[in-house]
């Protein structure tokens, strides 16, 4: 059976997600990142942040529960159990800091087949309160066996 | 910092994440899929034990580039990845790159992460401006 491809181009509209002092430390913590930036309002002020900064791959806590309704949506109609992540691509414009709120929207840029694996393209683009883009996801999905 | 030249290497980052960080990682970020955190369910579907989130080596791979620019977050523009080999808990994983190009404060990055001899992600491609 030929792999689906009726999501092609589909969007979804955006969710939001506010950043806060806690989980930006929660997260620079998991990873061993110690720059005072992420923990310390003054050090980060003082750095010429407006608060608290978010390390770089914090995009994943923010940008990643839009594509929760993305993969469950019957247009897409991904194989879910057999899902893996199989690459991924961020840009970062604006720094993200603690206050901050984020809305990201996600499309499907491409849905193909190749030697029986589907290969599951999607972006995301986060933007901040003030309009300003502070990142753009490509994700890529491979779902073995379609 | 910005005379980096082409063929330079970038400073490794060695991290053995201890057996709780997945339960770790999976709050920092959200993502409680169990197959990271459910030892008995990863093995049941196949895997040889439950792994490492994608998404934190990539992290580890980020914080490498960004040790380039002294850990300033604004330092890293882009980073590509592929995801391959899986992340294993309580083994040794070792970040290293080398300076592909250099254009102008922009220096681009090819990186890879290796638990032992296996590559968890390959192909990355780090852009840092310094």
């Amino acid at each position: 059976m030929p792999i689906k491809t009726d999501a092609i181009g589909k969007e979804w509209p955006g969710t939001t997600y506010q950043a806060g002092r806690e989980k930006i430390k929660e997260y620079a913590n998991a990873l061993g990142i110690d720059n005072p930036v992420h923990f310390d309002v003054e050090a980060a002020r003082a750095a010429g942040f407006r608060d608290v900064v978010a390390p770089p791959m914090f995009a994943v806590v923010y940008s990643g529960p839009a594509l929760g309704p993305v993969l469950f949506d019957p247009d897409v109609g991904m194989n879910f159990a057999a899902m893996v992540h199989g690459g991924q691509v961020f840009e970062w414009g604006e720094p993200v800091c603690s206050g901050d709120e984020i809305t990201t929207s996600s499309k499907c840029l491409s849905i193909e087949e190749k030697d029986g694996k589907g290969f599951y393209v999607f972006e995301t683009v986060s933007v901040n309160q003030d309009g300003a883009e502070v990142v753009r996801g490509t994700w890529t999905n491979i779902v073995r066996g379609v | 910092m910005a005379d980096s030249n082409v063929g330079d290497a970038v400073p490794e980052l060695r991290v053995t994440p201890d057996k709780y960080l997945p339960h770790r990682y999976a709050g920092a970020s959200g993502d409680f899929n169990p197959i990271h955190i459910d030892d008995e369910f990863a093995k049941a579907v196949g895997l040889p034990r439950n792994i490492l989130h994608g998404l934190y080596s990539m992290g580890l791979v980020a914080k490498a580039n960004a040790a380039l620019a002294a850990g300033d977050p604004r330092a890293l523009k882009r980073l590509s990845v592929q995801f391959r080999g899986m992340g294993m808990p309580e083994q040794e994983i070792v970040v290293s790159g080398t300076v592909k190009s250099v254009d102008g404060d922009r220096v681009v990055v090819d990186t890879v992460a290796q638990q032992g001899d296996t590559a968890i992600i390959k192909n990355a491609e780090a852009e840092v401006e310094l």
